[in-house]
């Protein structure tokens, strides 16, 4: 028998027990400066951070411009310095990055649209709170009714606001919570589906995920908006935003499959038989045993594919819906505001609002995620 | 992309032709109660969203004139914001009743897409912006330079002719967005930045400091812009054609926004020809006999919005040159109405 060649033969020297350094300074010295290496990356993420944070700080606080009636106020000539941000530009058309071109007086109805939802979804994210049940119904059957009511008018003598006046943020949210909604039971049937027995579900699943996998998002919008009217008869035409609803959800139903069809692969096979052994039927093995495992499996991989989706919502432009990065572009245009800063100033806006919802997401997914595999911790 | 889009756009103006486009336009205007009109997604002075979120612009003010002489209502347009590349192909499908977006007129658009243009509201020219400091006096000094511009325009090939017929040697870098091409300008990417003069203007307010660049004074290439609506609908073309020159015509006349009222009562034969109290031109239109009235109490007149928008009186300062009245030494021509 040979000698294992990978077993240490010495006996490793006893080391000092670590000396504990508490306080900032001890942090710096044993974390930070610790070794040459250490001291290399401290210095160069010190840098990296002194270039970044530095000028981003004097750009949107202390060079900006916070009042002001048109582009003259945000002009260095006027103001005397270099200009960062121009405030008063984003406080110009803030309602617009809202509402879009919806009429001033309707704008009561888009408010309580917003208000009705986080009133309901707040409680829904809250695990200690009681009536789980009841509340998902509100948001996930009640809500979207009311909040087309609302939103599009035209019973109760609420006046139509046609769909080619949202824009904004509205249409952002309204496009990403149907997506992400509507997105998750496509997702799970097209996941069954493609791992279904019966050979015609299967090839019409697959067929279905590789289609909307393989053709770009920007592509189907363009066909949809500019190619149908060709083939429709007459007057017959659907509505821009419903033509994006339909397509935002189906693109993200197909991704979500090919997701959580990783999480049913996870799920070894003795759970279905076990489940099948008890007598349970393949509905309740895959409702009670597979799904909430493999679902729990794969929620940093469904989050990825929300957040992707809500940013993804910025492609409606194509079908001359504005949503709020459409809305941001538009407003560039006018020049009564047009300046040098105006364009960072945008972007820095929207980029931070995107930014709040995307990360607020991902933070709640990973609070979802802590407790769903609490018997994992050790 | 882009080249992918063209051969799209050739393809549907194909299907158009072939399946023969239906001459209703006005009547599915009239029944919708709204007029679908193509504008930018943002040209200023051109169309854009002003604060309180209205459309607003040269543009924008002829299609406010449509539907003004339809509906004698101007706010009863759909305004549809397209990009450079989708603009045809959003009119031939019928997703728009007319294009009103700083298109130049050319031949090969005027017969390859299956659209007519109605006419020229505003008369452009490609031209060059550069730093003062590069000391540059004219564009043919631009040899071996590296230029910024905008594709899917018809700017990329003047840029290439003018520099091929000078024998100059010169590097395209191209953007998609107007707002890009600013910024790579800005920054240095390029020595000039070509564009139709009246963007060059209104992109310059966007720089640090505007006064530091200039437009150099060589026009390359003749940009006259205008309205489009598709082939094979040849009322609604009339239709289109007659509000802008009822503008024009206004101008001439010395009608504006404030005086029309007044002057509809007036006795002059050729006025009561215009405002319907004598003959029946509106008719003839398929509009009705105040037709004239209604577009200029909407819009006012040609040069009412000229200054409005681009002019003097606007951000842009652009002044009226070629676009004055032929009767004042510009080219601004409208057939008359009688």
């Amino acid at each position: 028998m040979s000698k294992a060649v990978y077993v240490a033969t010495t006996m490793v020297a006893p080391r000092r027990a670590p000396v504990r350094m508490p306080g900032a300074w001890g942090f710096v010295r044993t974390r930070l400066l610790n070794s040459p290496t250490n001291i290399l990356l401290t210095f160069a993420c010190a840098l990296l951070l002194w270039f970044t944070v530095i000028p981003t700080v004097k750009f949107l606080l202390v060079d900006a411009v916070w009042q002001g009636s048109d582009r003259n106020a945000c002009l260095p000539e006027t103001v005397g310095w270099p200009v960062g941000a121009c405030w008063p530009f984003i406080q110009a058309k803030f309602s617009q990055f809202i509402y879009g071109f919806y009429p001033e007086a309707e704008r009561w109805r888009v408010d309580t649209t917003f208000l009705l939802g986080a009133l309901l979804l707040a409680p829904l994210l809250v695990p200690q709170l009681p009536a789980k049940a009841a509340n998902a119904a509100l948001f996930f059957i009640a809500f979207p009714v009311v909040a087309f009511v609302l939103l599009h008018g035209g019973y109760g003598g609420l006046t139509v606001v046609p769909t080619r006046l949202w824009g904004g943020m509205l249409v952002t949210l309204v496009v990403a919570i149907t997506g992400i909604v509507a997105s998750m039971p496509i997702g799970i049937a097209l996941a069954l589906g493609r791992r279904s027995s019966i050979p015609l579900i299967r090839f019409s699943c697959i067929a279905f995920i590789e289609f909307w996998r393989g053709v770009p998002l920007i592509t189907v919008l363009f066909f949809a908006t500019y190619m149908l009217p060709l083939f429709l008869p007459g007057n017959f035409t659907v509505d821009g935003l419903v033509r994006v609803l339909i397509g935002v959800a189906l693109f993200a139903g197909a991704y979500n499959a090919e997701v959580i069809r990783g999480g049913l692969q996870a799920i070894p096979r003795g759970q279905a038989e076990a489940a099948s052994a008890l007598g349970l039927s393949w509905w309740r093995t895959t409702r009670l045993v597979v799904l909430p495992q493999a679902l729990r499996h794969v929620i940093p991989g469904l989050v990825n594919s929300f957040i992707a989706l809500l940013k993804d919502t910025s492609l409606v432009s194509i079908v001359a819906l504005f949503d709020l990065l459409g809305q941001l572009r538009a407003a560039f245009a006018d020049p009564a505001w047009s300046s040098p800063s105006t364009l960072f100033t945008g972007f820095a806006f929207t980029g931070i609002i995107y930014f709040v919802l995307c990360f607020g997401m991902s933070r709640y997914s990973l609070f979802v995620e802590r407790r769903l595999n609490a018997h994992r911790r050790s | 992309m882009k080249s992918a889009t063209l051969m799209l756009t050739l393809a549907i103006a194909a299907a158009w032709s072939a399946q023969g486009a239906s001459a209703q336009t006005l009547k599915t205007v009239k029944d919708r109660g709204l007029l679908s009109c193509g504008v930018t997604q943002g040209l200023p002075g051109f169309s854009a969203p002003d604060d309180r979120g209205n459309w607003a612009g040269l543009d924008v003010d002829l299609c406010r004139g449509i539907a003004a002489a339809i509906f004698n209502d101007a706010t009863k347009v759909k305004y549809v914001p397209l990009s450079a590349k989708d603009r045809f192909t959003a009119l031939q499908s019928g997703e728009i009743d007319v294009l009103s977006r700083n298109t130049t007129w050319t031949l090969s658009r005027d017969t390859s897409l299956g659209v007519n243009f109605a006419g020229i509201n505003y008369y452009d020219g490609q031209g060059f912006m550069v730093r003062k400091s590069l000391k540059v006096n004219s564009a043919l000094e631009l040899n071996s330079a590296t230029v910024c511009l905008q594709t899917g325009t018809t700017n990329e090939q003047n840029l290439a002719d003018f520099f091929k017929g000078n024998n100059m040697k010169y590097e395209v870098v191209a953007f998609s967005t107007a707002d890009e091409v600013v910024k790579a300008y800005e920054s240095g990417r390029c020595d000039a930045f070509t564009a139709d003069i009246s963007q060059l203007y209104a992109e310059r307010l966007k720089l640090t400091t505007p006064a530091e660049h200039e437009v150099l004074p060589q026009v390359i290439s003749k940009e006259p812009l205008g309205p489009l609506v598709r082939h094979g609908d040849d009322q609604w073309l009339d239709v289109v054609r007659w509000v802008l020159f009822a503008q024009i015509n206004a101008e001439e006349l010395g009608i504006t926004q404030k005086n029309v009222d007044e002057q509809a009562k007036s006795d002059k034969p050729e006025l009561k020809r215009i405002f319907g109290t004598d003959g029946s031109l509106g008719e003839q239109l398929g509009l009705t006999k105040d037709w004239f009235q209604r577009i200029i109490k909407a819009t006012g007149n040609y040069g009412e919005s000229f200054e409005r928008h681009v002019g003097a009186s606007s951000k842009l300062g652009i002044a009226r040159g070629l676009n004055q009245l032929w009767s004042k030494g510009g080219i601004m021509f409208a057939p008359p109405i009688r």
